[in-house]
């Protein structure tokens, strides 16, 4: 703290302003007291030290439940609900009673600290947290009101209604045309080779990508840039019909070009699908989704339309984060 | 759940907001420094003390350059949310709210030299006392409304807010009182038009207090309370 101090006094030359507030001028001023005397006195205000109130120290508009998720986490005619979702790790419970919709054709971004349960309960929405041992996952999470976690669900199915981009582009070590047919190939979305073709086109057409690549489709995939590569992934996913994506931080591999062109293509694609995005980045979350949910510690602490959270957040601990006040 | 800090974890980002916000209660010391002369002038019928008020609007000027050019790095620089990005949203307007201020007072300043700057003009002094009044409500709004603009107080910025209404009755009774001059003598409405001028200069104080006032509400609620009608009676 005392660093702090001496820190706002270096930078701040008002400080040592010449003129200072009138409270000093002008004592007998106040609102109760509606009378002006300033009567020749109290002029003389240089070497007058005055305490200054940090700005910091009122952020009592936000409030402060620790269990309890704020905001608007529940939606009309939901895409996926999620009810009281706990998961454990093991012993470790990663997320707890979290209970959230997503509605459809939105784009809805899960933010907070490294840790905080949000790329897990976006794994938990395909399931593919079935992979990992000692994954427990409790509650109830329903995609167009079928629960996901049946065990008569196939997850194969479930994978392609669901589908997922991941932080690192992972093309197959096959061509640019395979990469995308694979999908299709395998869930038979094509009857013969021109109607695959066209899936391929349509598909890489979507994902902004058909223009870059259309005279090298027999190119390996991992030959393209890291844009393009993550581009070529969403065009994979985009193949096989799904209704839901999600992003597991899409662009954090990516540069400023790459990330602008994902975005402008998250943007265009929430025509067509229900796209959940988990990013570290504040200002990507504010750009491309329209609802934000801000985890922390394994809780849903709050969910509301993005611009609110971002300019007057109901909790406390999501001003503090999106403002950069966590230590 | 974790500890809190009270500070960004970037301390400098601190530094940078407490600077701003330095800025504009610098920028408010001088202006209610400024329109507090500006009136003592009037007062004291000293066109040389008005010259010194003409004076002080270069350094509002300066200090509002130097304000708009600290918004401009905080939000180049630090892409400021939630709170920070509506201290810098309520800075910014505010540095503009003060400047007119300043240009009021200025306004007042040069009325002081017109009417008093030449031994010819003896004005009616009855005229001024309306001066006086709305002079002090104004300014009392001025300083509550840089007061709470430094501590944030959301009661005080509503009470400035209601406040104005006493405000605007009072520029509404002094204008009819002046025509009463006026259809007394017709030779005093060359004198009245100036004390007018004066008096609406002082209104305009009292609304952009007014205006400060809402940016205060707006940086602690995050709710822009221009859209309601504050005056309406119940």
């Amino acid at each position: 703290m005392p660093k702090l101090i001496i820190r706002i006094f270096r930078v701040s030359p008002c400080l040592s302003r010449t003129y200072p507030m009138t409270t000093y001028m002008y004592p007998n001023l106040s609102l109760e007291n509606n009378k002006l005397d300033n009567g020749g006195g109290g002029r003389d205000f240089r070497g007058i030290s005055r305490f200054y109130k940090r700005s910091t120290a009122t952020r009592d508009q936000t409030i402060v439940e620790d269990d309890k998720t704020v905001g608007e986490w529940s939606t009309d005619s939901p895409r996926i609900t999620c009810r009281t979702v706990d998961v454990h790790y093991g012993a470790k419970l990663a997320i707890d009673k979290i209970s959230l919709d997503i509605g459809r054709n939105e784009v809805i971004s899960f933010i907070g600290p490294s840790g905080c349960g949000k790329s897990t309960l976006l794994r938990c929405l395909n399931r593919m947290n079935d992979t990992i041992p000692g994954c427990r996952v409790r509650g109830e999470i329903k995609l167009d009101n079928e629960d996901i976690y049946r065990d008569d669900i196939d997850v194969v199915t479930l994978r392609a209604k669901v589908g997922m981009v991941f932080q690192k582009p992972n093309p197959f070590p096959k061509s640019i045309f395979e990469n995308v047919a694979y999908g299709p190939r395998i869930h038979g979305l094509a009857s013969s080779k021109e109607e695959l073709a066209e899936v391929v086109e349509i598909s890489l057409r979507r994902a902004g990508l058909w223009d870059e690549v259309k005279d090298y489709l027999g190119h390996p995939g991992t030959g393209l840039s890291g844009g393009q590569q993550q581009r070529l992934c969403i065009a994979r996913t985009i193949a096989v019909n799904p209704e839901v994506i999600l992003m597991d931080e899409p662009c954090s591999a990516l540069d400023p070009i790459a990330t602008a062109r994902i975005e402008q293509l998250i943007d265009e694609l929430r025509e067509l699908y229900t796209i959940v995005i988990v990013t570290h980045s504040m200002q990507q979350a504010a750009r491309v989704s329209q609802r934000t949910a801000y985890f922390h510690m394994g809780k849903l602490i709050e969910v509301g339309a993005t611009a609110n959270v971002f300019t007057k957040p109901l909790h406390k601990l999501t001003d503090d984060y999106i403002s950069g006040r966590f230590g | 759940m974790d500890r809190l800090n009270d500070g960004h974890t970037v301390k400098s980002y601190d530094g940078e907001l407490e600077h701003l916000h330095c800025l504009v209660l610098e920028i408010g010391g001088l202006v209610i420094h400024q329109v507090s002369e500006a009136l003592a002038a009037f007062k004291s019928r000293d066109p040389e003390l008005a010259q010194k008020v003409i004076a002080m609007d270069n350094e509002v000027d300066r200090l509002e350059v130097q304000t708009d050019d600290a918004v401009s790095k905080i939000i180049a620089k630090r892409w400021p949310l939630s709170s920070d990005l509506r201290l810098v949203i309520a800075a910014s307007k505010s540095v503009s709210d003060l400047e007119r201020i300043g240009d009021e007072a200025v306004r007042i300043a040069g009325m002081v030299i017109q009417l008093f700057g030449s031994e010819s003009n003896e004005p009616n002094t009855l005229m001024l006392r309306d001066i006086n009044r709305i002079g002090n409500l104004a300014l009392i709004s001025l300083r509550n409304a840089v007061e709470i603009f430094d501590v944030w107080d959301e009661e005080k910025a509503m009470r400035v807010i209601e406040s104005h209404r006493e405000m605007e009755e009072e520029f509404q009774g002094d204008l009819r009182h002046l025509l009463t001059y006026v259809l007394e003598d017709y030779r005093n409405i060359g004198f009245a038009i100036s004390v007018i001028l004066v008096i609406k200069a002082l209104e305009r104080i009292g609304h952009h207090a007014h205006n400060l006032a809402e940016h205060v509400l707006f940086r602690v609620h995050g709710e822009d309370i221009r859209s309601r009608q504050p005056f309406q009676d119940g």
